[in-house]
């Protein structure tokens, strides 16, 4: 698979540039990411990155767009929970953008 | 063309998916694989129901450390399922009696079905699939 150099230090990503090793993340990693996916991470995007780590470290999976917009709505109300909210900040796909930047795999059920 | 059709045309068949698992959560792929399987049903809006019998009700089991084998531990993923809106979770109860096993000890919510009660279960079902 192939190696990038994030800030001085080699990394494993897989052929879409997801990472491998989740536990690698850091800060760095997550703007190397989204400079790759041509997202300019404001306070915004790091609530979504933070939130979808938190989603991974209690079940294990990176879940659906549909998935994730509603625990969204649930953890920080209906006008961040919706698309419109969530595609301004990954124009190309939340799940799939903020996932990359969070370091989690690509989602499951991701079609 | 009435509103309705409009709706049908849109939203497809919805037909009524039971995942049979009957396997030991490692060893083999079968209970992983099964459960993205059925993460993938639920995202085509389908009427997805998840049966554990035999050895498969371990899938399903509280407090499971599987860093000495070094594998994923995906029984956490199982409490995801209601965020995909898959509610239907059903055990057999002689799979678990014959385990030593009650509801206290799994992950998740679910209904505990006699071998009668799984039978009928099974035969409203579209389509079966058992991993």
């Amino acid at each position: 698979m192939p190696m990038v150099e994030i800030a001085g230090k080699e990394v494993e990503v897989d052929e879409e540039g997801y990472l491998v090793d989740l536990s690698q993340w850091n800060e760095d990693i997550a703007k190397y990411m989204a400079v790759e996916e041509k997202v300019e991470m404001t306070d915004g995007h790091w609530e979504v990155v933070n939130f979808l780590r938190e989603y991974y470290a209690e079940y294990q999976i990176a879940p659906a767009v549909r998935v994730l917009t509603k625990a969204i709505g649930k953890k920080l109300g209906p006008d961040k929970g919706n698309n419109k909210y969530l595609y301004e900040l990954f124009p190309y796909g939340p799940a799939k953008q903020a996932c990359k930047i969070a370091g989690l795999p690509k989602p499951t059920g991701c079609i | 063309m009435s509103e309705m059709d409009d709706m049908d045309e849109g939203s497809g068949i919805i037909k009524k998916f039971m995942f049979l698992n009957r396997k030991a959560p490692h060893g083999t792929v079968y209970a992983l694989e099964g459960l993205e399987v059925v993460l993938i049903t639920a995202a085509f809006d389908q009427d997805v129901s998840m049966v554990f019998t035999d050895d498969g009700v371990y899938q399903l089991i509280k407090g499971v450390d599987t860093k000495g084998i070094e594998v994923k531990d995906f029984s956490k993923t199982y409490r995801a399922l209601d965020g995909y809106d898959i509610e239907k979770l059903y055990v057999d109860q002689k799979s678990m009696d014959a385990r030593g096993l009650t509801e206290e000890d799994l992950i998740v919510d679910v209904t505990v079905l006699s071998v009668d009660e799984m039978a009928n279960l099974m035969a409203e079902q579209d389509v079966v699939i058992s991993f």
